[in-house]
């Protein structure tokens, strides 16, 4: 479609971009403390965005000239994404530790930042997909050191800055090398290239895919890439862990499946069976070994942690790890679970992280002694992180048991050859009940009964805790909805 | 009634949610809602007891709803002669639990919210004839357990506590793996009733990195259920569970608790995996014995008096696993022996329903002492019987009851598995009756030790059991007593259904030599 035309079917975007630039202009008139008052400006936008993405109706074709793509499978990503953006914005209403600042661009970066993803989730060539993952980015380094005065915040900025770029560095290195081979940025165009590449070229494709997969690893913090996850989570405000952790993964995700279906699948992308031209080359065992190496590290990890913020932030590492077993299967069920996965996951991690929030602000702390007692003081907030843990566990009846059964569906269902990935997987779920159950442990093991029980004095948090448990209980048993929503989504734009 | 068997799994969630209602201030008030509630449950129970059509093998009350279609999972529920006695024992003692709990202080609103809510997961998982409902319930068991160890338990809860969650957690992520393989392999389907027809033939020659899929199954399904029994090497989570509970959940957990894992064998590995248990058959006659030698030495050396009890359920659920490997008398190749293939496997149900209610009774008294006196040190105590005589007198029929003393149900179920076990096993047999011996010495032996002998000075003063107390023990000394004399309706209740198992299981059996 050319690029005139385009326009017409860009109206997520376009109303995201305005609004930021909205937002952008009003920060200027309020003053310091009236500053998060932007908020309500970009959530407006947030809304009408979901609002346009949900009237625009069932078109699947490719924007701009082929390099985006516009299909259910990215409008599913992009919901996800405005809905964990919407609520990271609310979550920040009550963070502490964003009061001593000014908090304006705060919410308008998250805006550019969404839009970012929005793109990341719908690139379809490999110079969009790159400077979409660089919006992202650059978002995520000032986001990751809005504490200016804290020096972990700033710290965590550098880091990131340092690995991204190098990352970034090295998947641009990758993609040059893709561009060499087939002498096209289409994603469609390069697979029908890869498809007639003789054997001699073999060599440099895998160095290709090698280098763009370190990129990709660095986005959904999968190892050995992961280095700079714990740092920057630890650093970061709080909220913005939470975001991290989840939009960009789930950003991340998509754009996995999307290249590896299609440009080094065999073209129809949701039933690829066959990787491409890479003679010799065990892919889907490596992606495989990858995850089991991404979930065993970052659970193995997170038992030794202190605080409950490192915990959470290496345990995301492991949910990656969940997640990514289903990558190599290269099936619609496969994709289907990955899907499901980060729909349970967005409820229950941003939920888990926003307890983090709330204890931070009433307690000071984030170390699991913070916790003590915290069931008997406060019985609302430790019920729903109970939930929250049990939940990211991965037991029923709870949406997190969903997601997994889903996963290790997918990785049954596709044979015998990859037994040993689930076997992997469920062992580390029981490890990581270890340390999510230590967090229950400090909660209600630990301390007697008090007198006067307190439930969180604003609204704001009481609804914001309930809107993110009861999806993540009522899925556990009761999900025929996100499935119907998952399937009508399952639809990838495939080039024709 | 129409949903008979939905009301009984989900009564106890009505209690909870009523529970949530009262001020937490009002603990009798709670404490009544939970005895109603499972009042309620237990008459329903006696009700499914009478209605139920004891010649009729298969499944009855059968109940199915739609529920996610797009990954064929429904509501089944079905009761047959296996689980009818199962659903029975649990009301019996979820009803009996809430009186034994009747002292607890501490957050009383929560604990019984959480027994009503192991409640029923434990009635869901004996109902479920889905198995990813099954799952579900045999998984919403675990945080409750958690919790009820972990927050009213004895000094160690912590670590019993969380010990206890990751066994089982890690049994019953294999249990999934297998469920999942099930599914794949047998027609994407979660429905018990189907797969009990086409598992035992889809799998047939199917091999994983040259392993017959039956016995990885068999095997990732056994070690999930064996944890449950539990299964030497798979029981040390046991003894520390049982000592740091408190008494009612010990009582849970030596009454039903235990009970999961057998029945998930019989109606998941036997009636699925036929194959499988002419293949498995010895090994589980040899952990049975090893069960029961082990379970009962170690019972010898204990001083606790509730570390002695909780052994003696490894000594006595060994017998259990002993009986069931009789089933395989029954096939052509071991001379159709279908007397013995009954009478063990029988004995293997009747013994875990006896030793419900014996552990139970002595998972109470338990209690009963260390109300008292605040310890369970068996050494700590001496001429018990002049000054709790009632008490005494109760000690002994649990303790007679446990050893297998003629009279007592215990006699009955460990004959019949003997008996059953004699023809295809004689070596097991003959050495596990040397656990018999044991299991009478350390028995006697620690009665002798409480309740014999000088007096102790320091419990002179000792209040006697008291109508509570014994409200909770007599119906189940009744029951130990009745059943012990004329076990005929509870082996005529079970014996349709246990020759449908036994003739699928052997139907089967020539398979085997081809594996």
């Amino acid at each position: 479609m050319s690029n005139l035309n385009s326009l017409a079917h860009f109206w997520p975007e376009l109303i995201l971009t305005v609004t930021v630039l909205i937002a952008i202009i009003a920060d200027l008139f309020y003053r310091r403390e009236d500053s998060y008052k932007v908020a309500w400006w970009i959530l407006g936008g947030l809304a009408l965005t979901l609002f346009s993405i949900r009237i625009g109706g069932s078109l699947i074709s490719s924007l701009f000239m082929g390099t985006i793509a516009i299909d259910p499978f990215s409008e599913f990503f992009k919901v996800l994404i405005l809905l964990s953006t919407t609520l990271v914005i609310l979550m920040s209403f009550n963070s502490k530790e964003l009061k001593d600042y000014r908090v304006g661009e705060y919410f308008s970066i998250l805006g550019i930042m969404a839009f970012g993803l929005f793109l990341m989730v719908s690139a379809i060539d490999i110079l969009m997909l790159y400077i979409a993952i660089e919006i992202v980015s650059i978002m995520s380094f000032f986001l990751a050191g809005y504490l200016k005065k804290k020096p972990e915040s700033n710290e965590a900025s550098l880091k990131y800055v340092i690995y991204g770029a190098f990352s970034s560095g090295i998947m641009l290195y990758g993609l040059s090398i893709l561009f060499g081979l087939t002498g096209t940025t289409k994603f469609f165009e390069m697979q029908t290239a890869i498809a007639s590449l003789g054997s001699d070229s073999s060599l440099a494709l895998l160095l290709a895919v090698v280098f763009i997969l370190v990129g990709f690893g660095y986005k959904i913090s999968a190892v050995p890439f992961h280095f700079w996850t714990p740092d920057v989570y630890e650093g970061s405000p709080t909220t913005i862990t939470a975001y991290l952790s989840v939009a960009p993964k789930a950003a991340g995700f998509a754009m996995l499946i999307r290249f590896f279906n299609q440009v080094l699948g065999d073209g129809s992308a949701m039933t690829s069976s066959t990787w491409l031209a890479l003679n010799g080359i065990p892919w889907p065992q490596l992606i495989a070994v990858l995850a089991a190496a991404t979930m065993t590290v970052g659970n193995l990890v997170a038992i030794q942690q202190k605080s409950v913020k490192r915990m959470l932030a290496y345990s995301s590492i492991a949910h990656a790890g969940y997640m990514m077993m289903a990558l190599p299967l290269m099936s619609e069920s496969g994709i289907y679970s990955i899907m499901m996965y980060l729909t349970m996951y967005l409820f229950m991690n941003l939920g888990a992280f926003y307890v983090v929030i709330y204890v931070e602000g009433t307690s000071g702390g984030e170390s699991f002694e913070d916790f003590n007692g915290l069931g008997w003081k406060m019985p609302f907030v430790g019920g729903v992180m109970t939930l929250f843990m049990v939940a990211l566990t991965g037991l029923p009846p709870t949406a997190g048991f969903i997601g997994k059964f889903y996963i290790f569906a997918a990785v049954i269902e596709a044979g015998s050859q990859y037994y040993w990935l689930a076997f992997v997987g469920v062992l580390n779920s029981v490890i990581s009940l270890y340390y999510y159950i230590r967090v229950v442990k400090h909660m209600y093991l630990i301390g007697e009964r008090s007198e006067t029980v307190e439930i969180p004095s604003s609204k704001l948090v009481i609804a914001l805790l309930l809107f993110l448990a009861i999806p993540t209980f009522v899925f556990g048993w009761y999900f025929s909805p996100v499935v119907n929503w998952i399937s009508e989504s399952l639809v990838i734009f495939n080039g024709m | 009634m129409n949903h008979l068997l939905s009301w009984i799994i989900w009564l106890p969630i009505l209690g909870m949610v009523s529970i949530a209602f009262v001020p937490r201030d009002k603990s009798e008030v709670i404490k009544k809602i939970a005895a109603v509630f499972s009042g309620l449950q237990l008459l329903l129970a006696i009700y499914l007891w009478r209605i139920f059509d004891a010649s009729n093998g298969t499944f009855q009350f059968m109940e199915r709803a739609e529920w996610i279609p797009s990954f064929n999972i429904t509501y089944i529920l079905g009761v047959d002669g296996l689980s009818l006695p199962m659903v029975f024992l649990m009301a019996l003692i979820g009803f009996i639990g809430v009186f034994v709990s009747w002292n607890i202080d501490k957050a009383v609103k929560g604990y019984f919210s959480l027994f009503l809510l192991l409640n029923t997961g434990v009635m869901g998982v004996f109902l479920s004839l889905d198995f990813f409902l099954f799952y579900i319930f045999w998984e919403v068991m675990l945080l409750p357990m958690y919790f009820l160890i972990g927050i009213w338990g004895g000094p160690q809860r912590e670590y019993a506590a969380i010990k206890f969650f990751l066994y089982t957690l890690f049994g019953s992520v294999l249990m999934l793996i297998a469920i999942l393989a099930l599914y794949f392999t047998c027609g994407n389907t979660f429905d018990m009733l189907v797969l009990i027809d086409t598992a035992p033939t889809a799998l047939n020659g199917m091999l994983w990195w040259g392993m017959s899929a039956i016995k990885v199954i068999w095997v990732l399904l056994f070690i999930g259920f064996a944890i449950k029994v539990p299964v030497f090497p798979f029981h040390t989570w046991l003894p520390l569970a049982h000592v740091e509970a408190p008494t009612a959940i010990s009582v849970i957990l030596a009454g039903v608790l235990l009970k999961l894992g057998v029945y998930g064998i019989l109606r998941v590995n036997y009636n699925m995996l036929p194959d499988g248990v002419f293949w498995f058959a010895g090994a589980l006659a040899v952990l049975g014995l090893i069960n029961v030698i082990w379970g009962a030495m170690c019972a010898l050396a204990q001083t606790d008096l509730k570390k002695l009890v909780a052994y003696s359920s490894v000594n006595h659920m060994g017998y259990t696993l002993i009986g069931m490997a009789a089933v395989i008398a029954a096939s052509e190749m071991n001379g159709e022996n279908l007397i013995s293939a009954q009478a063990g496997l029988g004995g293997a149900v009747f013994q875990m329903f006896n030793h419900g209610t014996i552990s139970a009774m002595l998972f109470i008294l338990v209690g009963v002492i260390y109300d008292r006196a605040h310890h369970r040190d068996i050494e700590g105590f001496g001429g018990l019987a002049s000054q709790m005589p009632i008490y005494t007198a109760f000690v002994a029929i649990a303790f007679f009851a446990g050893l297998g003393l003629p009279g007592f149900s215990g006699f009955i179920s460990e004959a019949m598995i003997f008996i059953g076990a004699f023809p295809i096993f004689k070596t097991v047999v003959i050495i596990s009756t040397l656990g018999i011996l044991l299991n009478a010495a350390y028995f006697l032996w620690a009665f002798q030790r409480m309740f014999f002998g000088p007096a102790n000075e320091k419990y002179n003063d000792i209040p006697e059991i008291n109508k509570r107390e014994l409200f909770t023990v007599i119906p189940l000394a009744v029951i130990t007593l009745v059943l012990g004399v004329y076990p005929r309706p509870f082996l005529d209740l079970i014996a349709a259904t246990l020759n449908v198992l036994i003739e699928s299981v052997v139907s089967y059996g020539g398979l085997a030599a081809a594996m």
